[in-house]
């Protein structure tokens, strides 16, 4: 095993009843990492979360922190602290007996401790709240709180369960910067588990994403956001535009796909496993796909003949709707008044060519679901 | 306008409140004054009151402290100390025998099962009291229920005496306060947020140390409730012991029932009740100034 790995997770699966909730994940979280679980609700990310805190317990499979391993020690004996979901803050303790809560479990004497909560205070901007009981914080500082506890005792992973799910959208974002700043400077192992897929870029340097208990990719955020592995996690990530097409021609550096809805594209891909006469799907991003009243098919540019269905103007972009000859929907987001280019204007009803460059499209597993 | 209108509405609070000071007023304070005025008069000869010729004389000879003066004589603290000890040790095995109960039914049971074994809990009360402690004596008595299974098995050759002790007496008082503590207890363990313990063991701290720091003090208004519903009702319990105890185990409420329904001298059974009624306040007040005193919410 790596020495750079902070959690090894191998083969973990958690049953409720007949379901999985975790289906037999592996997953190597490297240490000093901020390492997202991104997933809708019910995908078994925060099981799997609170199976590496401790909270529960597998039905198979193996967890190790720091090279030993953890699968069945209990919380309290974990290197490993948690930023619940509702901070789970202790009501009847103060500010800075909720942050000294744990350090007597660590031997620290009574001396040591006081300038461990200031310091953990003062790192979460929250001197001058010592004496406060939770109900009297706000939702941000709560969650100051919540972090200040779980550092205080400097685990060698800090676990994070949807932290920013109580907060406002504005101080979301704030918090968001703050956290992976924190992340940086500390140089923890943070395990973030969101159903937010911008809040997982944001903040992430690898992300898992997961579906119905099982991990579909992991990679950094771009990876996830640009190159999806599967449909679920394209779709996940709001690159919902699938096409369909056959491959005519397949080489070792490049495939040539007849699309469904009418057009040849040559899409450059080295070793593709690809044979002639394969159905294949690939997906390609709004913000990559472009509007056109001319049809560029002729200089090479892959395009499909649509007609704008609907339009909304979103501030900064617009999105179109548009749907081919056979019926298919596409989403096109494009940026408002691009500098030295005319942004293109279509109302609904327009016709217009679909088109984006070769290279923007992202080939789906041939064993995918339906879209 | 507005002041017209905050007169108006404290109108209406003063209304609404009104109901609660009636019920107080009539079911508590005015029979509380009837029991105070009695307790200064004098028993009549056939167990009524005797008719006091001058008022000013009864007054200034101080014969109306005469039932309180006779109240502490060392016979009487003898019993009033025995209900005091009896009530506590009560109060304490209800407490310990109740928590665990109570937090398997509010934590760890299955929520279905949750309410049948409130039930449970429960079901004793549509019998009568006076019913059930007599089910407490076929059960101790020397040919009752215990006694006949330890002959039969042989463990034992001669009778044990279960009954007319304080022990019999003790086992009744538990009995019968039991869901009294379970119930408060329940309630405040029900609302227990579990994810609190959760956080308490990932900070380190073992299950007695999680006990001890977090699900003790968050549910310390159930407890404070229970001890409070026990430790009262215990303080004056004369049935259990009535049944259950011998003549050695008069306890506080023994003493007054006796005195109205024996030896007929209302006057002297309602100072010592009155007595009991004061005790009982100033055990609450000392409470309440106690947790004011540490800054805590007053759970009264």
């Amino acid at each position: 095993m790596p020495n750079d790995t902070s959690v090894e997770i191998r083969s973990l699966t958690r049953r409720f009843g007949s379901v999985a909730a975790v289906d037999d994940v592996s997953l190597d979280i490297r240490r000093g990492e901020f390492f997202s679980l991104l997933g809708p609700s019910g995908c078994g990310k925060t099981t799997l979360l609170r199976m590496i805190g401790g909270f529960e317990l597998p039905s198979a499979g193996t967890i190790r922190i720091n090279g030993t391993d953890m699968t069945r020690t209990p919380p309290y004996e974990r290197p490993v602290n948690m930023v619940f979901q509702h901070y789970a803050l202790f009501p009847h303790l103060t500010v800075e007996e909720n942050v000294a809560f744990g350090l007597r479990y660590k031997k620290v004497a009574p001396a040591e401790q006081g300038r461990i909560v200031a310091g953990a205070l003062a790192l979460l901007q929250l001197a001058g709240f010592e004496k406060r009981r939770p109900h009297q914080l706000s939702g941000g500082q709560r969650q100051r709180v919540a972090l200040a506890r779980a550092l205080a005792l400097e685990p060698e992973v800090l676990l994070l369960d949807e932290p920013l799910g109580a907060l406002d959208q504005k101080l979301r974002k704030e918090v968001q910067v703050e956290l992976k700043h924190l992340q940086r400077s500390l140089g923890i192992t943070f395990v973030f588990v969101t159903h937010d897929q911008e809040e997982a870029l944001t903040m992430s340097d690898r992300i898992a994403v997961m579906n119905r208990g099982r991990v579909e990719q992991v990679a950094e955020a771009a990876g996830v956001f640009e190159r999806p592995a599967t449909e679920f996690v394209a779709n996940f990530m709001g690159a919902s535009n699938f096409f369909a097409a056959r491959v005519t021609e397949a080489s070792t550096e490049s495939v040539a796909l007849a699309l469904a809805a009418g057009g040849v594209v040559r899409l450059p891909l080295a070793g593709a496993p690809y044979r002639a006469g394969e159905e294949v799907r690939f997906v390609v991003r709004p913000e990559k796909l472009n509007l056109r009243a001319r049809d560029l098919s002729e200089r090479g540019v892959p395009t499909v003949a649509v007609s704008v269905e609907d339009r909304v103007y979103q501030g900064a972009s617009t999105v179109y709707v548009v749907r081919d000859e056979r019926g298919g929907r596409f989403v096109v987001s494009e940026q408002n008044e691009k500098p030295f280019e005319e942004g293109s204007k279509f109302a609904v009803g327009d016709r217009a060519f679909l088109c984006w460059h070769a290279r923007h499209a992202v080939m789906l597993p041939k064993a995918g679901e339906g879209a | 306008m507005k002041s017209g209108q905050a007169a108006k509405g404290g109108r209406t609070a003063y209304g609404l409140l009104l109901p609660t000071w009636l019920t107080l007023g009539l079911l508590f304070l005015l029979p509380l004054t009837v029991l105070l005025v009695i307790s200064f008069g004098q028993r009549g000869t056939y167990g009524g009151l005797r008719p006091i010729g001058d008022l000013g004389h009864y007054l200034a000879a101080g014969a109306f402290l005469a039932n309180y003066q006779r109240s502490l004589e060392p016979i009487y603290l003898q019993i009033y100390w025995r209900s005091l000890w009896m009530a506590v040790l009560t109060t304490a095995l209800c407490l310990a025998i109740s928590y665990p109960v109570a937090y398997y039914v509010a934590v760890s049971a299955p929520v279905r099962r949750r309410n049948l074994l409130l039930g449970l809990v429960v079901v004793p009360f549509w019998t009568s009291f006076l019913v059930r402690t007599y089910a407490w004596m076929f059960i101790l008595r020397t040919e009752g229920l215990i006694n006949h299974l330890l002959l039969g098995s042989g463990l034992i050759s001669q009778p044990l005496e279960l009954l007319y002790n304080n022990a019999a007496v003790m086992i009744g008082l538990v009995y019968g306060e039991l869901p009294f503590m379970i119930l408060p207890l329940y309630a405040s363990l029900e609302k227990l947020d579990l994810s609190l313990l959760e956080a308490s063991a990932d900070l380190g701290a073992g299950r007695a140390s999680t006990f001890r720091r977090v699900t003790v003090p968050m549910t310390m208004p159930g407890i404070v409730a229970g001890i409070i519903l026990v430790f009262v009702p215990s303080l004056g319990q004369f049935i259990v012991s009535d049944l259950l105890g011998g003549a050695k185990t008069i306890l506080a409420g023994n003493l007054i029932q006796n005195q109205f329904a024996v030896a007929r001298n209302k006057p002297f059974g309602s100072a010592v009740a009155f007595e009991l009624v004061v005790g009982v306040l100033l055990l609450l007040f000392a409470y309440a100034v106690y947790t004011r005193r540490r800054g805590e919410e007053v759970l009264l």
